[in-house]
């Protein structure tokens, strides 16, 4: 593995400075940094090949297109899909999971029907599916987590019924880290005849992600989560699902034939593919997803592991520090408050010494209520950070202390 | 003191610090003289939308001027609001809804205070003129 030094020197912005003070970015889980040669494949896009795709029959449109499967065979691979069939581009996670709850609605799901999600879901993995369940009369149902941040097994299994139609779970939980059991979730809605959604915003830059062994029926996560660009992400299905499914945006290049009467889809994955597709961000992704295999996700899952647990031994150490999500399944999110200092106040005081971190809710308002709390400072490190900006964070958290307590 | 005359003694005891800290520490103990609201007015229809942290703001008119007492559960945000107070509150409606804030711009924390972050500034001056221009509008 490359040193640390050679990795941040990859990164241009993480040598910026912000007031005057170089930065420190722990905000990861929000959107990471971009390196360099995902910023030079944008460029190169732009500056030597840029044309639609799918369409011309000219050299630049042979060029992007090119470009534009080949990223789509890149994220086939990098997460072990069968087929490049199986393999949609989306504007991202949002996009991915609010087309497959809009689809999977129209085609099988009846009033009475049940959804199971879980209590540490994003919103991005709630409302599509409230949506889907005001439309189709259809019922949500929400696993439980207990006081350390996991999800209580036992009563996802009691849950399961001839019901139940989907389960849609994240693979981490963006707002205190916990890695959930989805092998376990899978196998077991699969013992029923259930499909499983597996929400992978937070889980596929974090470490080895392989279809063929998750064995999950969808899914998604955004490119610009795994150090690509922002407005493109993935939507994986399997192929029996995809066919079966009907497109959740109408217009160009996913039909057959159209005609007033009727109009015939295209063959998969185009099907679910309308208009023009963000093919810059598909490239600028492929690259990204390069860049990660470079690194090596094994390496990155180990240094990572090591930046966790220096956190957590460090932060723990401050006196009124309290973290939420202690799951020993945890990927570097560190959710914590300072007792009697509101999260905002301390937010914005270590962002004036440079500290990027998160305030708030984290999008995941369930999570917060379960705790009783009006949201929480978020560190999310990931492989690019070091032991010394956790020093900073340390340094900053004593100087919000002294200000405030 | 015109509103004027306000801002412009605002922007001055601002301008004595130039260390961002010095300026932190004058919003937090700003925030410490903010006018103790009555606790019956922190629920929820004096709760102001669009914060990170809660704000609550209440409005009392005496038929000429319009007096407002907040409170927050943040600090910084609340001095914030004491700001905001300092400058609206014991006024008319009519100057309330005419009045220009500039003060903000040129305190030197500006990248802080600008309606793009969360606090929900511009939320605060928002439901300021409303009220103003709801009183306003119940005199005339």
């Amino acid at each position: 593995m490359k040193d640390i030094a050679e990795i941040r020197a990859d990164f241009p912005i993480l040598n910026r400075k912000v007031y005057d003070k170089p930065l420190v970015y722990f905000d990861n889980g929000a959107t990471t940094q971009k390196p360099q040669c995902v910023i030079d494949a944008v460029t190169e896009v732009y500056t030597t090949y840029n044309a639609n795709i799918h369409r011309g029959v000219h050299f630049l449109s042979d060029m992007s297109s090119e470009a534009y499967e080949n990223a789509r065979e890149k994220a086939r691979s990098f997460i072990n899909a069968g087929k490049r069939e199986e393999v949609v581009f989306t504007s991202g996670t949002t996009g991915s999971i609010n087309g497959i709850a809009f689809s999977f609605g129209e085609r099988y799901i009846k009033p009475g029907d049940e959804i199971i999600i879980s209590h540490l879901e994003h919103h991005a993995n709630i409302v599509p599916w409230q949506m889907m369940c005001e439309r189709k009369g259809a019922v949500l149902r929400v696993i439980p987590i207990n006081d350390t941040g996991e999800i209580i097994l036992e009563e996802y299994l009691k849950m399961l019924s001839s019901k139940t139609r989907l389960v849609s779970v994240t693979q981490v939980s963006n707002a205190l880290g916990t890695v959930l059991p989805v092998n376990e979730i899978i196998a077991a809605a699969h013992s029923v005849n259930v499909p499983v959604l597996i929400d992978g915003a937070q889980g596929i830059q974090h470490g080895v992600v392989n279809m063929k062994t998750m064995d999950c029926d969808f899914y998604v996560f955004s490119g610009h989560k795994i150090y690509g660009p922002t407005g493109i992400g993935i939507l994986y299905g399997k192929e029996k699902w995809l066919s079966e499914l009907p497109p959740f945006q109408g217009g160009g290049d996913m039909v057959d034939k159209v005609t007033f009467e009727k109009t015939t889809y295209n063959e998969l994955p185009f099907k679910f593919e309308a208009g023009t597709m963000n093919f810059t961000g598909a490239i600028g992704m492929a690259r990204a997803l390069d860049y990660v295999n470079s690194i090596g996700k094994e390496d990155i899952a180990v240094r990572e592991k090591e930046l966790l647990s220096y956190a957590t031994e460090k932060l723990s150490g401050i006196n009124g520090l309290k973290i939420y999500g202690n799951s020993v399944r945890k990927i570097p999110i560190i959710s914590f408050l300072l007792k009697d200092i509101h999260q905002y106040d301390a937010g914005m005081i270590l962002d004036k010494m440079g500290i990027a971190v998160r305030t708030g809710t984290h999008c995941a308002q369930p999570v917060m209520d379960r705790y009783g709390i009006d949201g929480t400072i978020r560190a999310s490190i990931c492989f690019y950070n070091t032991k010394e900006e956790i020093d900073t964070l340390v340094v900053g958290i004593e100087k919000v202390i002294s200000m405030f307590a | 003191m015109t509103i004027s005359e306000v801002q412009d003694s605002i922007i001055e005891e601002f301008s004595l610090f130039d260390d961002w800290m010095d300026k932190y520490n004058l919003l937090i103990d700003m925030g410490k003289e903010l006018p103790v609201i009555d606790p019956k007015f922190k629920v929820k229809d004096f709760l102001i939308e669009g914060c990170q942290s809660k704000v609550w703001l209440h409005p009392d008119y005496d038929g000429k001027i319009i007096t407002f007492t907040a409170d927050s559960d943040a600090i910084i945000t609340r001095g914030i609001v004491a700001l905001l107070i300092k400058v609206f509150s014991n006024r008319t409606p009519e100057e309330i809804i005419s009045t220009d804030l500039y003060f903000i711009e040129k305190i030197g924390l500006r990248q802080n205070l600008s309606p793009t972050r969360s606090n929900g500034l511009l939320s605060m001056v928002r439901q300021m003129k409303l009220y103003a221009l709801a009183f306003n509008a119940k005199s005339n």
